[in-house]
């Protein structure tokens, strides 16, 4: 018989426990699932292990199937594809079946059977490397575990960041961001949501605000780029910016070249893309709103404006506040937007942008992992009040 | 704030609304009266198709241009093509097939990548989530928790050790690199996510698969597992779009080789080197977004029910 | 880089590279097995004995990594076949357009190549410092560099007074772009001196009073590496202005950045770049050089709007295909002058440097062959604008006209040859405050002494 002790709901946990224990004592172990929770234990070794020996360049040559890690025909690329498709899938449905026993199962191995790929992953690819970089931003240009070339700063780098007049200006440049990303999007989006809701034709017009999600940043960077465009005012303008500038009988402008506002034109097409999501959770929020709420505040007189703001906001503030966060923590990582626009030129760089530029254009990985860390910092609040929210919604449960 | 911004209402909304001129100063309250019964008023009716217009054209402008001939790009505006129709499949033919762009292979790649680094995350994410719903172990609640808190790592801090971890093991500059990584910074959103739908389903019916001696595997499979289509789907569509989009990890991990960069390296690439190639850049960047397109609007009820799961019920 | 190759290299020309690779590797066991014509063919075109000195070499293999692409870097594995048939030596080339991000992560984690092709030989020296991996220059090699190479390339891959870089490919900097139709028909002659440079420029101006057509365009637009080209102009006339001896002070920082003479060359610089009036045909105003990609600049010289656009010889690959580069041709570039009654002629260089990571024979004898006349003269003739700074490399092998202006240039021996300073420069300054307030200057009408002052005070 199958365990029944691990599935603990609160309401039944007491009833059930003397039963398992029961049933526990009976049924000898099942062999392939203490298999699988040793495989996992290894697989954990095996990651520390590498994460170790990365560290002390102490990696033996490893000599992969060609097939496996040079594949340069289209044949090749999309059988390679197919077989680690199938070959993932297949080890995840292995591990399943061996711990899936009719015999006794330790809670444990059926425990790390689930959740065990998943931290080791995360050790390997975030939790390592985000500890690594936070040294890092303390050391010098080289990389803190080369203990012959690197050299512990302290906090220099971040004052570097801090005091000198081009970082500042990123730094900025990157609260501009923060600032008015967020700021106009759920703007523009509550406005859009408030103004097409239960009209006709309602899921086009989500649609259309909604579309520019699915293209690529480097993509809604060109579409831009196209609109920005500048011509003399001799030549016949390409863009529609401009275009729109001479028909007004202005002179066409270079929104890229001209700091501060160029940033502000930057911003434009991260506002483009992320108003539609902001649009579409707020105008679910707004449907949410229960009808009896509305009934009772108009019985009560009020009406128009004082609705909106005293039953609509109210009612959807959590809805905006996680746009909010949302779009936040969008805006801290972007890269695309200013990297194909203008890279970085002409004051316009942001933190994001300037990591990469220290990292892997000037080679000063203590400089590029400070930026990096500097990210993590100003999102940190940001999170704390996610989690926040998180424990609540659970404790409501 | 300019002209091109969006923000502003360009002119043609202030006339429409002129001849009402007593009912200027209550247009907000309007509005908000309108908001939950049927929304009439034609000013707001206005601004929604001003703001829907201004959100297409961008993207409507660069599909005119793609379709453009090359000589007539470069020489008047798209909006032109109105009144002198011109229609051609040159700068597809070029961008496509063209040896100096060669966006036929990046397709491919962009294609191998995105595949498995939707997949692989999916599957060990599913696993985890119903561990953290439905399985319970000692500090269960921590490590949801702390996964969930893993979010906030950006991208760019885990890049430079996690690339020298991949040069040391040989992977770097395969698919592999790009396939893992994808994977491992989709987990802590995707666990998240998928726990949320997890929780929302009734737990008389686990309990009922229970008492009918299914073990997690059972469980997982045959009575969660079909319930939770939707949010696969919606996850599936969420990380599409992310990998397919995504720059910065495949310039930082694939480089720019054509066994293995995806169209968004070589677009990022063209842009900065042929600024002005407007033929070639117009139509890479409809087929960079083409798929994508597709995906989204097959798959968009289940893209906002992910957005939900992931945000406001959190 | 469109080029007129690239056409015949057709569309499957990517998914045909891997092909290709393999047929040269096919035809390397081939040759082993005794597939006579082929290796006859390979060993008649260099001189096999060289080699002999590295032992029997059969069976090793040598990696190399670089940031040239397909399809140029067919020409180079072209070039590479007829060592491989001399020794055995299986060559193992790998490009990538991330070179640059990537070479020093896999340096530093203990991932090198045996021999890498740097862009620059700033990037060069920035791995030679930061890692301490990469080895000086194997005597063997050394040799052979003497009998092919001038004393002053030998300065330019030296690192803290070790050598450890040889030049590849390279290039001339002073150039001007022209078309010599346009020339012709409107009477212009190609000025040999800076003031006929300048006469010439307001000739130009004179004759197009409606400003429709300009003499000059430009662009410094790069990416993340935008304003390079401001600082290709600042050299070249600190060469011609100032001087070879004041150059090399400057570029080692014996001046300081901000010295008056300094100032005085970027202000003539600022005569042209900075001139309403010059610049910039085609473009509009003096900020479009800024919003202008370096690759897009000359290419208004072909419509007429502007005559001239200086820029190094490769820019030969970026004239749009069917481009007729010759003489007497579409498009051509004249010297880019010296200063009236000057007795030398200054060029500025740029140049790819190779270095190794690995000691081994075969990587000796890799390096060695790149070293010599005859890698030179077989990859000149693969073409892609290739010209070596290498004594012996025979002119006619060099398949563009361009190139071949260059090489005779770099042969020339009255030659004053220099290397592009912010190459030479620390990275926070050649490729960081350099370009950047080069990028201002232009961009945001920056003060020119500002300017100088910045760059100077971000001196490391």
């Amino acid at each position: 018989m199958a365990p029944l002790s691990d599935i603990k709901s609160p309401e039944r946990a007491g009833a059930s426990t003397d039963d398992a224990e029961a049933r526990a004592q009976t049924t000898p172990v099942s062999k392939s699932a203490l298999a699988v929770g040793i495989v996992m234990i290894l697989v954990f070794v095996g990651v520390v292990g590498i994460i170790a020996a990365s560290f002390f360049s102490a990696v033996p040559e490893i000599s992969w199937p060609s097939f496996l890690v040079d594949s340069s025909t289209t044949l090749e690329k999309l059988g390679l594809m197919t077989f680690v498709v199938l070959l993932f899938v297949g080890v995840m449905a292995l591990l399943l079946f061996m711990v899936d026993s009719r015999k006794r199962v330790p809670n444990w191995t059926v425990a790390i059977a689930f959740v065990g790929p998943a931290l080791a992953a995360l050790l390997l690819g975030l939790i390592w490397p985000g500890v690594s970089t936070i040294i890092q931003s303390f050391y010098g240009r080289s990389p803190w575990s080369d203990p012959e070339r690197s050299e512990f700063v302290g906090f220099d780098n971040f004052a570097t960041l801090f005091t000198t007049s081009e970082f500042q200006v990123v730094l900025r440049n990157t609260m501009i961001w923060v600032i008015l990303v967020p700021l106009v999007a759920v703007g523009l989006g509550l406005l859009y949501a408030v103004l097409i809701d239960r009209t006709r034709g309602e899921a086009v017009s989500k649609g259309l605000i909604f579309l520019p999600m699915a293209i690529s940043l480097v993509g809604a960077s060109i579409i831009w780029r196209f609109i920005y465009e500048y011509r003399a005012p001799a030549r016949p303008q390409i863009g529609l910016a401009n275009q729109i500038l001479i028909w007004l009988g202005l002179d066409p402008y270079q929104f890229l070249l001209n700091s501060p506002w160029n940033t502000v034109f930057l911003i434009v097409v991260m506002v483009w893309i992320q108003t539609g999501f902001a649009m579409t959770i707020i105008s679910a929020a707004i449907k949410a709103i229960p009808d009896d709420i509305i009934e009772a505040a108009r019985l009560d007189g009020v009406s128009g404006l004082r609705m909106f703001r005293y039953v609509t906001i109210p009612s959807i503030r959590p809805a905006l506040l996680v746009v909010w966060v949302t779009i936040t923590m969008t805006t801290l990582k972007v890269f695309d937007i200013v990297r194909t626009m203008t890279g970085g030129n002409f004051q316009t760089s942001v933190v994001a942008n300037e990591f990469y530029t220290q990292s892997f254009r000037q080679f000063d990985f203590g400089l590029g992992a400070a930026l990096a860390v500097l990210l993590f910092v100003i999102v940190i609040p940001v999170v704390v009040y996610q989690v926040r929210q998180l424990r609540l919604s659970e404790d409501i449960r | 704030m300019t002209t091109s911004n969006p923000s502003v209402p360009p002119p043609a909304v202030e006339k429409k609304q002129a001849p009402k001129g007593p009912r200027k100063l209550t247009k907000a309250e309007i509005r908000a009266t309108e908001a939950k019964t049927k929304l009439t008023s034609p000013w707001a009716t206005g601004i929604a198709i001003v703001m829907a217009i201004l959100w297409t054209i961008p993207t409507f402008g660069l599909l005119v241009t793609s379709i453009r001939p090359q000589s007539s790009i470069q020489n008047s505006g798209w909006w032109t093509w109105f009144t002198n129709p011109e229609f051609t499949l040159d700068n597809y033919d070029a961008v496509l097939f063209g040896s100096s762009t060669g966006f036929l292979t990046y397709f491919v790649n962009t294609v191998v990548i995105t595949i498995p680094a939707v997949v692989i995350p999916i599957t060990i994410a599913l696993l985890a989530a119903y561990a953290f719903s439905w399985i319970e172990f000692r500090g269960r609640d921590l490590l949801f928790v702390a996964v969930f808190a893993l979010q906030i790592v950006p991208l760019q801090v885990t890049l430079i050790p996690l690339l020298s971890i991949y040069v040391d093991v040989g992977l770097a500059g395969s698919f592999w690199t790009v396939w893992l990584s994808h994977s491992i910074f989709a987990l802590p959103l995707a666990i998240f996510m998928f726990h949320n739908f997890m929780k929302d389903i009734p737990r008389s019916l686990v309990e009922a698969a229970r008492v009918d001696g299914a073990g997690h595997v059972r469980i997982f499979f045959r009575v969660l597992l079909p319930l939770l289509v939707p949010a696969i789907a919606a996850f599936t569509v969420f990380q599409f779009l992310w990998v397919w989009n995504d720059l910065l990890v495949a310039l930082t991990f694939a480089g720019g080789t054509p066994n293995v960069a995806p169209l968004t390296v070589r677009l990022a690439e063209l842009s900065g080197s042929r600024g002005q190639d407007w033929h070639l850049l117009s139509a890479g960047a409809f087929v960079a977004l083409i798929v994508p397109l597709a995906i989204f609007l097959f798959g968009q009820r289940y893209f906002v029910r992910g957005l939900l799961a992931g945000g406001v019920k959190g | 880089m469109a080029h007129p190759r690239r056409k015949r290299t057709g569309a499957a020309a990517f998914v045909g590279v891997a092909a290709l690779a393999l047929t040269a590797c096919g035809g390397n066991g081939d040759s082993d097995s005794g597939d006579g014509g082929d290796a006859a063919a390979g060993s008649s075109e260099i001189d096999c004995s060289v080699y002999e000195q590295f032992g029997d070499l059969s069976g090793t293999s040598v990696s190399t990594y670089s940031s040239i692409l397909s399809p140029e870097s067919d020409a180079y594995e072209a070039a590479f076949v007829p060592f491989e048939d001399c020794t055995g030596v299986d060559v193992q080339p790998e490009w990538s357009s991330e070179f640059e991000a990537q070479i020093v992560v896999r340096v530093q984690s203990g991932n090198a190549p045996d021999i890498a092709f740097f862009p620059q030989p700033g990037l060069l020296q920035t791995v030679v410092r930061d890692t301490g991996s990469v080895l000086p220059v194997f005597e063997e090699t050394e040799a052979v560099i003497d009998e092919n190479f001038s004393e002053d390339w030998k300065a330019y891959g030296t690192v803290d007074g070790t050598y450890y870089g040889f030049p590849n490919s390279s290039n001339s900097k002073s150039f001007v772009w022209y078309s010599p139709g346009a020339f012709a028909d409107a009477g212009y002659e190609v000025p040999e001196t800076w003031e006929d440079l300048i006469a010439l420029s307001d000739q130009i101006v004179a004759d197009n009073p409606d400003g429709s057509v300009k003499p000059w365009c430009a662009g410094i637009g790069s990416g993340d590496a935008t304003g390079w080209p401001v600082t290709d102009w600042v050299e070249d006339k600190m060469l011609r202005d100032q001087g070879a001896d004041y150059y090399d002070q400057w570029v080692n920082h014996d001046v300081p950045f901000n010295a008056p003479e300094s100032l005085a060359v970027w202000e003539e610089v600022g005569s042209i770049l900075r001139n309403e009036e010059y610049v910039n045909g085609g473009f509009g105003n003096v900020q479009t050089i800024a919003s202008t990609t370096f690759q897009d600049g000359g290419l208004p010289i072909l419509d007429g709007s502007c005559f001239m656009y200086k820029m190094a010889s490769f820019y030969a690959a970026n004239w749009p295909e069917g481009t007729n580069v010759a003489e007497d041709g579409d498009v051509f570039a004249f010297y880019f002058p010296a200063n009236e009654g000057a007795t030398e002629k200054p060029v500025l260089v740029g140049s790819e440097f190779l270095a190794a990571f690995e000691d081994r024979p075969e990587v000796r004898a890799f390096t060695t062959y790149l070293a010599s006349a005859d890698y030179a003269n077989l990859r000149a003739k693969e073409g892609f604008g290739f010209v070596s700074a290498n004594l012996n490399l025979d002119v006619n092998n060099v398949e563009s006209p361009i190139s071949k202006l260059a090489a005779e240039q770099f042969q020339d021996p009255s030659a004053l040859i220099r290397f592009d300073g912010a190459d030479l420069m620390p990275g926070a300054v050649g490729s960081g405050s350099f370009w950047r307030e080069a990028t201002a200057w232009i961009a945001e009408g920056k003060d020119t002494q500002d300017v100088l002052d910045a760059i100077e005070q971000s001196w490391p």
